[in-house]
């Protein structure tokens, strides 16, 4: 589904991936670890597209297309989801009106209709279920006012609705207490099928305690240090990060 | 090209309720004012940044009060479904009962058209009218003094509720171009008391006139008033509003003003905070497409200790549109423990439009707590990103962002019918420039 090959990217005039080489297969779950600074934000960013960063060498093909070279919405279009370290607040536009919207861009990008303004509402209903939310959070405007918890938990009501093939969560267990860990982490688990991915791009082992992942990667300055299976999450939770990054220091 | 408007007063001097001597006397001395100093010049600080010449180079005539042509349904599109509304519809200028709705006034309110009330309650009126927007103040005001005969006139007594918003709608059916008008409001709530009160400035057509509004608004004591003014005259009109709303001890008061329409729009707000322990917030949003010139000037008077205001004013403006912002700020040396707001953003959406926007803030006391903000740019470009990972780019990205930004400044009106309609007209206005551009 994605091959990243040697991508390097930069922020301004800082070098932050240098040299990511990463291959996730549909039904699979990555997680993506590291230190703080370590490139797997950047990472996550840069897979949807985010204007801030430059890709100066590399390649990403996703199903057979050249990801790069499209634009965010295109990707978006294309099935890729980024459930954001900080959703934005949008004022003014109801979480329906923007879902509805962003569905229907999905949807028209596939050659379909747009949907049913009854049958979507139908569909709401049945995704709230997944994050344990009324349906009056859909009245109430895009992440405005809303905690960190909730803002994250939206993040994975829009995941359920647009329905993406792959989905990179970034740091979505951050700053969550436990009751919205299990309630985000159950949504992902629950969205999982055997046709989608998922990245996910996490500080803490604590996440994988509820999503457990088929691969684990740690990342270093920009690189990928070590890959492995889900003990490689344990074993960094109780050794810390230091001897792998010393290792790419030294390597 | 004040000669017009002197011979038009000669007429109008001779008509109807002039036997009034304190009324006569209040006009005549407002059109010596004008006389004497005529309209605004550029060279003025006030006036530097907007262009009157198209204006004041025009003989708008007094417009004619005849309103048998214009139908409950026309006027309709401009009324607010809430419930227990009062409605007073005036016609080029005039009070039409027809059109109206005043329904019952709870004890203790009294709802009339001025010119009604300048009979009624001449007493109370001569010891109002034209002390807070005084004609010295400007050419406009002096003009609308002048020719004070009809509008709003509210007196909300003591510790009474009046309920359900009061709407004006002051409707131009411009059937024949160079009209002008001069609506007069005046609102008294006395110590206790609330209110809330919409004024609505609608053209029907696209015709080209003046309107010339003042309004003039007393807070008592303890009192609230809410304050809503919706400008949404022909694209082809002139709007100078002055809108002064004097504020007493302890008292509260949130003013919106809207404005979508006409040529030139100039907005006057003063705040007068006439008491320690005010409340007073200061909310406006403008949008501006093609040639359209819109001003906001607003003073704000912080003239006792412990008042707090806060200010939001935003702007829209495409094609080759013109905004001002002057947002005055006068905190006097007794005025301590001030705590004033102001925040002024405007989004370009063209190349052409332009704004200029002047914060001034004059502070004479030390402990107070005084901030400002203005911004003007393009869209913000993470929220951008947020819409395009969702899929949603291009014109559907940009017509949400800009309506997130316009929205932000509705949402704090509190009645939802009139929120409604205006999103939903700031949301027309978004298609019909994402249509226009493809």
């Amino acid at each position: 589904m994605l091959e990243i090959r040697n991508l390097h990217a930069k922020a301004g005039d800082k070098p932050i991936l240098n040299g990511i080489s990463l291959t996730v297969k549909a039904g699979e779950i990555h997680a993506i670890m590291g230190p703080n600074g370590s490139g797997k934000s950047t990472l996550a960013q840069v897979l949807a597209g985010h204007p801030a960063y430059e890709v100066t060498e590399g390649q990403v093909r996703y199903q057979g297309q050249d990801l790069l070279e499209m634009e965010p919405e295109k990707r978006a279009q294309a099935g890729v989801f980024l459930a954001f370290q900080y959703p934005v607040e949008i004022p003014g536009v109801s979480n329906a009106y923007f879902l509805r919207a962003a569905l229907n861009e999905i949807r028209k990008a596939r050659g379909e209709e747009e949907i049913d303004p009854l049958d979507f509402m139908d569909l709401v209903e049945e995704r709230l279920k997944l994050v344990e939310w009324g349906p009056e959070i859909m009245s109430r405007a895009v992440n405005a006012g809303f905690s960190g918890g909730e803002k994250k938990r939206n993040e994975i009501l829009q995941m359920a609705v647009l329905e993406p093939r792959l989905a990179i969560l970034d740091e979505t267990d951050s700053g969550l207490d436990i009751d919205a860990l299990r309630i985000v982490a159950g949504g992902v688990n629950k969205l999982r099928r055997p046709d989608n991915a998922t990245i996910l791009v996490t500080h803490y082992q604590r996440l994988l305690n509820y999503i457990v992942p088929d691969h684990v990667h740690v990342l270093a300055a920009g690189q990928i240090v070590k890959s492995g299976g889900k003990e490689l999450a344990l074993e960094l939770e109780a050794k810390g990060y230091e001897w792998l990054t010393e290792e790419a220091v030294s390597a | 090209m004040t000669t017009a408007y002197l011979q038009d007063h000669e007429v109008f001097s001779r008509s109807g309720d002039a036997r009034e001597p304190w009324l006569s006397g209040l006009r005549q001395s407002a059109l010596e004012r004008f006389q004497a100093k005529g309209f605004p010049s550029p060279r003025e600080e006030d006036w530097r940044f907007v262009d009157l010449a198209p204006l004041t180079g025009q003989a708008f005539r007094l417009a004619c009060p005849d309103a048998a042509a214009v139908t409950a349904q026309e006027i309709a599109p401009y009324l607010f479904p809430i419930e227990g509304v009062r409605t007073l519809v005036f016609v080029n200028g005039r009070f039409v009962a027809r059109l109206s709705n005043i329904g019952e006034a709870p004890v203790g309110v009294t709802l009339l058209n001025l010119s009604a009330a300048l009979l009624s309650h001449a007493r109370l009126l001569d010891g109002h009218l034209g002390k807070y927007a005084r004609p010295e103040a400007s050419g406009f005001t002096a003009l609308n003094t002048a020719f004070l005969t009809d509008g709003l006139f509210l007196h909300v007594g003591r510790n009474v509720d009046a309920g359900a918003p009061i709407h004006a709608v002051f409707v131009s059916d411009g059937r024949e171009d160079g009209a002008a008008t001069h609506p007069r409001n005046f609102v008294l709530v006395e110590s206790g008391g609330r209110a809330s009160v919409i004024e609505s400035y609608v053209g029907l057509g696209q015709g080209t006139y003046f309107t010339n509004a003042v309004t003039e608004a007393v807070v008592a004591e303890g009192a609230q008033l809410e304050h809503i003014k919706l400008q949404r005259e022909s694209e082809r009109a002139y709007h100078i509003g002055t809108t002064h709303i004097q504020h007493g001890p302890g008292s509260r008061g949130t003013s919106h003003s809207v404005s979508l329409g006409a040529a030139l729009c100039r907005n006057n707000l003063d705040v007068v905070l006439d008491g320690p322990g005010v409340e007073a917030q200061m909310l406006g949003l403008y949008m501006g497409r093609e040639r359209q010139e819109v001003d906001n000037h607003t003073s704000l008077l912080h003239a006792h200790p412990n008042c707090s205001t806060r200010e939001v004013y935003k702007g829209i403006l495409d094609g080759r549109s013109h905004g001002v912002f002057n947002g005055k700020i006068y905190v006097t040396p007794i005025a301590q423990k001030t705590d004033a707001k102001q925040t002024n953003r405007a989004l370009l959406l063209s190349d052409q439009a332009r704004i200029d926007t002047k914060p001034q803030l004059e502070i004479f006391a030390d402990d107070v707590k005084c901030t400002h903000g203005a911004t003007v740019g393009n869209l913000d470009q993470l929220a951008a990103f947020y819409l395009k990972s969702r899929g949603i780019g291009g014109a559907l990205g940009r017509k949400i962002l800009t309506y997130a930004f316009a929205a932000e400044v509705l949402e704090e009106i509190p009645h939802v019918a009139v929120r409604q309609a205006l999103e939903g007209l700031v949301m027309e206005r978004l298609e019909q420039r994402a249509e226009a551009t493809g």
